[in-house]
């Protein structure tokens, strides 16, 4: 479904300020595969969701999606086929614009936006079945502005915008990082009945490390630019936190490890 | 001269002649400003290239209305004798306005030229380019007597019914073409970027489209004021960004002022007419004040940058590091 070959990605080349954020990332990932990714700040892990993305082109390697070398192709063009949900709730939906509007532009992922209503009844009628599903009472607020909506309902509606066109693959990026707990829990919740009752390939980004252990079906740590631990089937299925701590100590070189510098 | 004298020396007759004459321009300048709306408030982005395309699209219409441009092009409208057709000017006015926007929408986004800079290089090379398009003359009259003209301030009252017809189908036009597909793409883009890409929309595409029609809209405005004042002129685009603006604010506070809550975008564009008639009113009541025409622009820039600064200076109000000090502004549990 996703591979990437050889990826490296160098910020600010030349400069002062060049950093090397991704260092030759091998990785293929397997249709309808969960995966969650976790690693310290600066390990590479959004640079690695962007990359796949599109948001810029990569330094060298290449990237494939569901077999197409997507590798020059830029963000807009790809969009067709990822969905994404970003950690700023405020990022993944215009807010002056209706509930019905963001909905109808992501229903048009890959599609061609010619002349037609951008919203039709036909439409409507689909997205107030979806919105139902969410549960948090937004089925009969089609015309509102997302605006109005707090960060959590936004999150859940940009989860639903970024399944409604059918994707290949599914990116999360710390999309409940800016999310009070309780909220933080319903969007993961939507989030897993979402990637199973559509079948997505999902890569998500966590700090959480109980999320990371509890979601999904493979799990990969990033370290300093290229993935270090990749765990998958039984293996993450036995996984527990002190498992993943320790791992991360070996990794990093440290003995005493704590949540905090893992989660920070 | 006492103050009673200066008032005695006021006519307020005088005022309600000038009035309507206020009107007309205030409509038809405000279609300018629908232009400016389109940059400024779905977009996101200042553009100055319609200080330029204003006047190109004045040049345009008077240049073909009294007998000039290219003979290809009027025979084409079957012209090659007698008058190139009214409608026929401003439809050209309107294209070549989309081109100077696409000129603009160009050097933003394949030059990676901030937006405000690309519209002053625009509009600067559009100085030059209506100077050629009006064979280097600097103006060129336009006489409602010899020519069928669409608006006149010779007959006011006549042009006022016409400019609000052509005013409104445009609205409608606009109407329709924003609740599309393409047009939700272009206010999304505006709206935020990032969500538009990740949706799978070419921003810098719908930026372009959006630099196009804005400055068609106003030239063909150009064209319109051409035909009003009877005569283009190389500066008539002159501070038409601000007036632009003015309008637009001025109808933004008015609308919120009136509606509560969720405004119809229609309504929305209706208030930007509204707003230019009200600034053209403004305009006659100074001018009827007898201040000097001179400092009509000064004035202009005053009440716009009262109307985008006060917005800012309320939100200080209730939250200033003064207030903050003293103790906040207490009413904090409400």
């Amino acid at each position: 479904m996703l591979r990437l070959e050889n990826v490296w990605k160098v910020f600010d080349q030349g400069t002062i300020n060049q950093k090397v954020a991704l260092k030759g990332v091998d990785l293929n990932i397997k249709d309808g595969e969960f995966v969650t990714v976790i690693g310290g700040n600066g390990a590479g892990k959004s640079t690695l969701l962007n990359a796949v993305a599109g948001t810029w082109p990569v330094t060298k390697g290449r990237i494939f999606i569901d077999g197409k070398d997507v590798t020059g192709i830029p963000d807009y063009k790809r969009a067709s086929m990822i969905g994404r949900v970003f950690q700023d709730p405020m990022l993944g939906t215009a807010s002056e614009m209706q509930l019905e509007e963001n909905l109808a532009l992501a229903y048009r992922r890959g599609k061609k936006r010619g002349l037609g209503w951008g919203v039709t009844n036909e439409e409507r009628k689909l997205f107030r079945e979806k919105l139902a599903a969410l549960g948090l009472g937004l089925e009969d607020r089609l015309t509102t502005q997302i605006g109005t909506l707090s960060g959590g309902q936004r999150q859940a509606v940009t989860l639903l915008m970024a399944s409604l066109s059918a994707p290949k693959l599914l990116l999360l990026d710390e999309h409940t990082a800016a999310l009070d707990p309780a909220t933080a829990a319903k969007v993961l919740e939507i989030s897993d009945s979402i990637v199973r009752e559509e079948k997505l390939t999902c890569l998500m980004i966590t700090h959480n490390m109980t999320d990371a252990i509890s979601l999904g079906n493979r799990l990969i740590m990033m370290n300093e630019g290229n993935i270090v631990v990749d765990i998958s089937g039984e293996d993450k299925k036995k996984l527990t936190k002190n498992d993943l701590l320790q791992k991360f100590a070996d990794v990093a070189g440290v003995q005493e490890e704590t949540d905090s510098v893992l989660l920070s | 001269m006492t103050v009673i004298d200066y008032l005695y020396s006021l006519d307020p007759a005088k005022l309600l002649k000038n009035l309507p004459g206020g009107v007309a321009q205030g409509i038809l300048w405000g279609l300018m400003a629908l232009g400016v709306y389109i940059t400024f408030r779905l977009l996101n982005v200042s553009d100055l290239t319609v200080e330029g395309s204003f006047a190109t699209g004045g040049a345009v219409a008077v240049v073909l209305i009294t007998g000039g441009g290219p003979q290809w092009l009027r025979a084409l409208f079957g012209a090659s004798s007698g008058q190139f057709p009214t409608w026929a000017a401003l439809l050209i006015a309107f294209v070549v306005g989309v081109l100077c926007g696409l000129v603009t929408g160009m050097l933003h986004s394949y030059l990676g030229i901030p937006a405000i800079l690309a519209g002053i290089l625009t509009q600067l090379a559009l100085f030059s380019v209506n100077l050629h398009i009006m064979s280097m003359s600097s103006n060129i009259p336009v006489s409602v007597d010899k020519y069928e003209l669409y608006v006149s301030s010779r007959y006011v009252l006549r042009s006022i019914p016409i400019a609000a017809v052509i005013v409104a189908v445009i609205i409608g036009i606009l109407y329709w073409y924003f609740g599309t597909e393409q047009g939700s793409a272009i206010r999304a883009t505006g709206n935020n970027p990032v969500m538009s890409s990740a949706q799978g929309i070419d921003i810098e595409r719908m930026k372009m489209i959006g630099f196009a029609l804005s400055n068609g809209i106003v030239a063909l405005a150009g064209g319109l004021v051409a035909q009003y004042q009877g005569f283009a002129d190389v500066n008539m685009g002159r501070g038409a960004s601000v007036i632009g603006l003015a309008a637009v604010i001025i109808g933004d506070v008015a609308s919120k002022a009136i509606f509560k809550g969720h405004i119809n975008f229609a309504v929305k564009m209706t208030f930007v007419i509204l707003g230019g008639i009200v600034y053209y009113a403004v305009v006659i009541l100074v001018l009827w004040l007898k201040l000097n025409t001179n400092d009509l622009k000064l004035f202009t820039a005053i009440i716009v940058a009262l109307f985008l600064g006060i917005p800012y200076l309320q939100s200080r109000k209730r939250e200033s590091f003064t207030s903050a000090a003293k103790g906040g502004s207490g009413n904090a549990e409400t």
